[in-house]
């Protein structure tokens, strides 16, 4: 018999120079931070400064978010409408000027409907104007309404921003739109880290079941998921937020569910991949239990997919939040948000004001931020093949 | 630069990028080729030879680059001259044959419209000629029906007929040069056979030059009439073939030429009335709707190793896979110790779970690379035989003595810190470390070179004879059967065609397709092929037609 | 019957069976609504008689399967009943709108395909150059914006005419040649002629960024205000006026699909052209355009088809938050009234439009994708 120690040959396996990799963990990740591009470290600094921002939104921001500092830029005023102001396209407006010419004294809002408007001038009577909102010739809808309503409440006192003590100067009601940013940072980034981390936890626990248990399990799943994929995910969230109320918890668990079956699709590709492994059959051969496959012998081995996916998730999520915000169906007044900030200010657009952009640049930042770190991770991941 | 001298590579490094950094794949390598002349270059993987045989062409891979050196062709330095010269060269004066002529031929196109567009596009021939031409070259390349073979899209041809007609694609322009890159790795046996003739009488036919790249040393001795040595992007030893088979001079060449030398212990037959620990009796699987057993019956008994033969598709791996319980048979049944096991593992308690094990092929997929050693193999340790803590480290430890590993050294590393061979000693001690008496091998030395193989086979071999282990041994390799089979079952699409002791199976008379099987393993004899192919035209031998093998 | 056939046929019962089950889910949808409808509907000072004179008038006292049926039998005669808060036939509202609606997108669409198809291969082709790594930043940069976003910014400079000040475009500009020049005289520094244009670049560079910073030479963009930003649409608009009035919203489309569309045609190709036939193809000594054409894009339409379809369907998720900032007359704006105003059959009908669509679109890549692969064209 070959006696193996004795064996120059046998000992070659050891003899042949295994890659030691033995350095720390910290070394590997400072290594992966020095070579990290210059978009990757940007998205890093940014994403740090909105967590500060988000953190002590209180002691950074000069007033509460819901406090009232200064004039609303809607003083009542005079309102004047002169020919240059009528452009063509805003057909209400200039039916409008043919019923009225006068100076306008108070502008109010039926507060209950939200619909009516009336206006008050030198003119001895009250004008009714609320024809013109619900003539169905112009189809007119409550976002054209508020737009249009804006844009009279806008006449009455043109806002001077640069002359402003604040920074960003105040909102439609008068609070002060710089401490409203900060604390939105709060509001828009924890709803939204709160939905992706249910819509993750859901839709990883699932992926992750389909792929181990497999069978009828992983059918009926998929099958599911399958349907509430063939529906587009905002057109479904509003069909649910319609049924439910349009409300903050609504909205969150509306999403979370919606997303978390892209997360499935997701979790169950990565873990089929795994359980295919030799080292995860010879798990079962052992007779490991299903927590056992799945703590030990599959997440471990998933992690890495499963983070540049979340930013991924956190960027949709995101975004989807802000645009059900913006359409009023999101989070609701006065908590400051950034979506419901832009929809708030948007008229001011069409002045030359570029208030309504700061929120949405806000929005904009975090998610390129976000995204050009998973796209480092996921190139560092992918192996740089090119 | 005399005449015939038709490649002349001198000092040629190539980098590759790994990360950010620039690594040296080839570390000044120099290559001479005369024409006609077959140059074999052989390595074990990562030696750079997939590397060198591009650069002959002047061409590197995405994510390399050429640092310096000349590739010389034909008086013209590949690496300094134009892109647009490089392409008129390429296809035309020298041509490629890939390892994979499955996914190396377009799927969107014909076989024939493949072959004619390179001597189409160089202007070499016109369309109608081309045809006529591929069909003459499949024939020559005894391609069955060469007349319609051109017609059929690549996925509607066997592997095997695939790899030849890539041949004669590489030969449409008639090229002063060919690179084959390992064109038989990926087939079975049998057919590597048809295909290595064809190609040899192809070159030998035309008076093209080749170089002729594999990891295979039998093959190369085939083909080659010199042969260079690669180890880690540098040649080794270079010289004529016969020269280089008969006395290597290098240690490194030597120690590759040895390996075939390893023979196991010889176990003495167990006796009649022992009962086996494993027996299969008549099993029939299937997945699905496919039946893939049928009807397969054998025993392995305590101590001894029962090589599984076959080629892909027979039916091997399904019988461990019945063995262990994850395809339950869809008839028969499987005794382990005289008693009848239940068919899936889920129904099998803990004692019968451990009794058989497993070693995989793939180290590197059958250890969890977030696991660390010690708890890789302290896991079975604990499941199993209940150990905790000081314990389970202390039999941890034993068992990285066992198979020869420096507990101190390894145990607080991941797989991805360790070789090859060093991981597939960690999954043989996983295996231990349930303490079992049986101890299925698929496959296991196959991912490894040589060199490493043949430690593995060592190792197995101490602890069969120290621990009293049984061992089924998958493999379609007919030299480890021979290093460390007792007993040998011949399996051919699901079917168990011969079986018996190692010492009757390697003699006279076989079953067709074991002769086949047994004809086809190429020697390190340079006249092994050239003498079976007399045999078989002369009726001899057994060839693939009447042995019913699946590629013709 | 020939396998192709057989899977487009599978694929098709496949889609009407998707829609079933999603029309069973919007029709179901109202089942699940908290409190009664018709209550809430007439609100809380309506007597229990005009109650019931309201349920029955719109069928909801009937149990939901037959009005299950009642409605998908209507939908399938386009009628899809009345709507709740103004009692006007939902087909009236929808048809005009949904015209709208189709317009822009198809106006989007006809840009967008092209443009994104186009640049994602080049970039796809000249990968890891600058020009791949700018198409990198910016689409990047694009799919991270909401849609408002891009749409606010629109209206800024195309229709209320702001000028703004061109130094800080040229300060990104000049950033993005800093860093490739960086990048250029890292990666020459053994071949030379990189470090010469690495240097140039950066030095130009710099300078933008400085000039920014100090602002010695700035110049102003003229206000242009070509562009309404209220897309008013009568029924009666000519061509040119109606393009002329969705030019934003089309434009604000467009910008957010090129960039969706652009990475994943880039991707796909990138897959495609690391596949061993097309290496095979180079070793044989074809030239670059050959193997593009004839080689690569017989393979890349299958994926190709996929990823218009994909952001065709995502066109129609887009096309709600741009109607709402434009104010465009469509079924998006339609929709999400309907959802504040709780109107739940005109949110239905809308729903189903879109998911029809949707499926619409996803069924005709798949069935393309079959027809187009080589694979399933030859059968064995």
């Amino acid at each position: 018999m070959a006696d193996v120690t004795n064996d120059p040959m046998a000992l070659s396996a050891d003899a042949e120079a295994p890659r030691v990799e033995q350095e720390s963990r910290w070394v590997t990740v400072r290594r992966a931070f020095r070579s990290a591009p210059l978009t990757a470290w940007f998205g890093m600094v940014v994403i740090v400064l909105y967590i500060v921002v988000a953190i002590f939104a209180p002691l950074i921001a000069p007033y509460d978010e819901t406090e009232v500092v200064g004039d609303s830029f809607f003083e009542p005023g005079t309102l004047m409408f002169t020919s240059d102001t009528v452009e063509d396209g805003r057909a209400f407006k200039k039916d409008l000027t043919t019923h009225f010419d006068g100076v306008i004294e108070r502008l109010e809002i039926n507060s209950e409907n939200m619909r009516d408007i009336f206006i008050t001038s030198d003119a001895p009577e009250k004008i009714f104007v609320k024809k013109f909102v619900d003539d169905p010739e112009w189809g007119i809808t409550p976002q054209q309404f508020d737009s249009f309503a804006g844009e009279l409440r806008t006449y009455l006192a043109p806002h001077d921003f640069t002359e402003d003590a604040l920074e960003l100067g105040t909102d439609q009601i008068g609070r002060d739109t710089m401490s409203r940013m900060i604390y939105a940072a709060r509001n828009t980034v924890g709803i939204a880290l709160v939905t992706t981390i249910l819509s993750f936890t859901l839709g990883s626990l699932l992926g992750m079941l389909a792929a181990v248990v497999g069978g009828w399990t992983d059918n009926i799943l998929s099958r599911i998921v399958d349907v509430l994929m063939s529906i587009p995910q905002l057109i479904f969230a509003l069909l649910l937020l319609t049924i439910l109320g349009a409300n903050v918890i609504n909205m969150i668990l509306v999403i979370a569910l919606l997303d978390s079956t892209r997360v499935y699709r997701l979790m169950r590709a990565v873990g089929m991949n795994i359980v295919v492994m030799d080292y995860v059959e010879a798990a079962k051969l052992r007779g490991e239990g299903l927590w056992w496959l799945i703590r030990k012998e599959i997440l471990p081995n998933a992690l890495a997919p499963l983070i540049a996916e979340f930013g991924l998730r956190f960027c949709f999520v995101f975004l989807t939040i802000a645009a059900l915000s913006f359409l009023g169906l999101g989070i609701q007044p006065p908590t400051a948000d950034w979506g419901t900030m832009v929809r708030d200010n948007a008229q001011l657009i069409t002045f030359g004001q570029p208030v309504p952009l700061y929120p949405a640049a806000a929005i904009a930042l975090l998610t390129i931020a976000v995204n050009f770190v998973v796209d480092w991770m996921l190139h560092r991941s992918s192996g740089l093949k090119e | 630069m005399s005449d015939d001298t038709i490649l002349k590579i001198r000092n040629l490094k190539i980098d590759g990028k790994t990360g950010d950094e620039w690594l040296p794949i080839l570390k000044g390598i120099d290559m001479d080729l005369k024409r006609g002349e077959v140059l074999g270059v052989i390595g074990e993987s990562g030696a750079g030879k997939s590397t060198i045989g591009l650069a002959a062409m002047g061409y590197t891979r995405g994510g390399c680059r050429i640092s310096g050196g000349t590739v010389d062709f034909e008086g013209t330095d590949l690496v300094k001259s134009s892109e647009a010269y490089r392409r008129k060269l390429r296809g035309k004066k020298i041509a490629y044959v890939a390892q994979s002529a499955a996914a190396s031929f377009n799927p969107a196109h014909k076989l024939i419209d493949q072959y004619s567009e390179a001597p189409i596009q160089h202007g070499v021939m016109s369309s109608t000629d081309a045809a006529t031409d591929a069909t003459e070259l499949y024939r020559r390349l005894q391609l069955p029906n060469p007349d319609e073979i051109g017609f059929r899209y690549p996925h509607q041809v066997s592997g095997g007929q695939l790899q030849r007609a890539m041949t004669a694609m590489a030969m449409s322009c008639r090229p002063d040069l060919i690179i084959f890159d390992e064109p038989t790795t990926a087939l079975d046996v049998t057919t590597q056979i048809e295909v290595l003739s064809a190609i040899r009488d192809a070159v030998e036919q035309f008076g093209t030059a080749a170089i002729y790249i594999t990891h295979d040393l039998a093959v190369v001795a085939q083909m080659a009439d010199r042969i260079q040595v690669f180890k880690l992007g540098e040649t080794i030893e270079e010289a004529e073939t016969r020269k280089m088979l008969s006395s290597p001079e290098e240690a490194y060449t030597k120690s590759l030429w040895a390996v075939r030398s390893f023979k196991a212990t010889a176990k003495p037959k167990p006796p009649a009335d022992e009962v086996p620990i494993v027996e299969l009796r008549n099993v029939d699987a299937a997945y699905g709707a496919t039946p893939v057993l049928f009807d397969v019956n054998f025993k392995i008994h305590k101590g001894r190793t029962v090589a599984v033969v076959g080629e892909s598709g027979s039916g091997k791996s399904t019988a461990a896979r019945c063995i262990t319980g994850l395809l339950p048979p869809t008839k028969g049944e499987i005794l382990f110790n005289g008693e009848a096991l239940p068919a899936g593992y889920r129904k099998r308690n803990k004692d019968q779970l451990r009794q058989a094990q497993m070693i995989y092929q793939m180290a590197d997929t059958a250890l969890n690379p977030k696991q660390r050693i010690e708890d890789i193999i302290g896991r079975p340790v604990g499941f199993y035989l209940g150990l905790s803590g000081k314990a389970q480290r202390e039999r941890v430890r034993e068992l990285l003595d066992l198979i020869e590993m420096e507990p101190d050294t390894y145990m607080h590393r991941f797989p991805g810190e360790l070789s090859g061979g060093q991981k597939q000693r960690i999954g043989i001690a996983r295996a231990l470390a349930a303490d079992p008496q049986f101890i299925i091998c698929d496959e296991v030395t196959s991912a490894l070179d040589q060199l490493v193989a043949e430690g593995i086979l060592r190792l197995l071999d101490k602890l069969q004879i120290d621990l009293g282990l049984a061992y089924m041994f998958i493999t379609h390799d007919l030299a480890t059967v021979r290093a460390i089979a007792d007993e040998v079952v011949v399996m051919q699409h699901g079917k168990v065609v011969e079986q018996g002791p190692k010492v009757e199976m390697f003699q006279p008379p076989h079953h067709p397709y074991t002769d086949l099987l047994l004809s086809s393993v190429p020697e390190m004899d340079p006249d092994w092929l050239s003498n079976l192919l007399g045999a078989r035209e002369r009726g001899e031998i057994v060839d693939a037609k009447t042995a019913g093998s699946a590629d013709n | 019957m020939h396998p192709i056939s057989k899977m487009a046929l599978q694929r098709l019962a496949l889609g009407i069976f998707t829609l079933f089950v999603v029309s069973v889910i919007i029709a179901g949808a109202v089942e699940f609504l908290p409190g009664d409808l018709a209550q809430e509907i007439l609100g809380q000072a309506a007597t229990p008689e005009a109650v019931a004179a309201f349920r029955a008038e719109v069928g909801l006292d009937k149990p939901p399967v037959e009005r299950y049926f009642s409605w998908l039998g209507g939908v399938a005669q386009g009628d899809f009943g009345v709507s709740l808060a103004t009692k006007r036939s939902i087909s009236e509202l929808i048809s005009a709108r949904l015209g709208n609606t189709l317009f822009l997108a198809g106006f989007a669409a006809v840009i967008a395909v092209p443009l994104a198809v186009t640049l994602g291969m080049l970039a796809a082709l000249y990968r890891n150059t600058w020009f791949d790594r700018l198409v990198n930043v910016s689409t990047l940069s694009s799919i991270s914006f909401p849609e408002f976003f891009v749409a606010y910014v629109l209206i800024l400079f195309l229709s209320v005419g702001y000028g703004f000040d061109a130094r800080w475009v040229l300060a990104l500009i000049g950033l993005f040649l800093l860093v490739e020049g960086f990048g250029a005289v890292k990666e020459g520094k053994r071949i030379g002629r990189f470090s010469v244009i690495g240097t140039i670049f950066g030095i130009i560079g710099l300078a933008m960024v400085v000039n920014a910073l100090f602002g010695w030479w700035n110049f102003k963009v003229g206000a242009v205000s070509a562009f309404p930003s209220i897309s008013n649409i009568s029924s009666g608009a000519e061509f040119g006026e109606r393009v002329h009035r969705s030019f934003l919203p089309a434009l604000t489309l467009t910008l957010v699909v090129t960039a969706h569309m652009m990475r994943m045609t880039r991707a796909s190709i990138i897959n495609l052209m690391a596949s061993p036939y097309i290496e095979m193809a180079r070793l044989k000594g074809m030239s670059p355009a050959r193997i593009i054409v004839k080689h690569a894009l017989p393979n890349a339409l299958a994926p190709i088809i996929n990823v218009i379809a994909v952001n065709l369907a995502f066109l129609i998720t887009g096309v709600v938050v741009v109607e709402v900032v434009f104010v465009y007359p469509g079924l998006g704006q339609l929709l999400v009234d309907s959802v504040s105003k709780r109107d739940i059959t005109v949110v239905q009908g809308c729903c189903l439009i879109f998911a029809a669509t949707y499926i619409l679109l996803n069924l005709t890549a798949d069935i393309l994708a079959i027809a187009t692969n080589p694979r399933l064209l030859h059968p064995k």
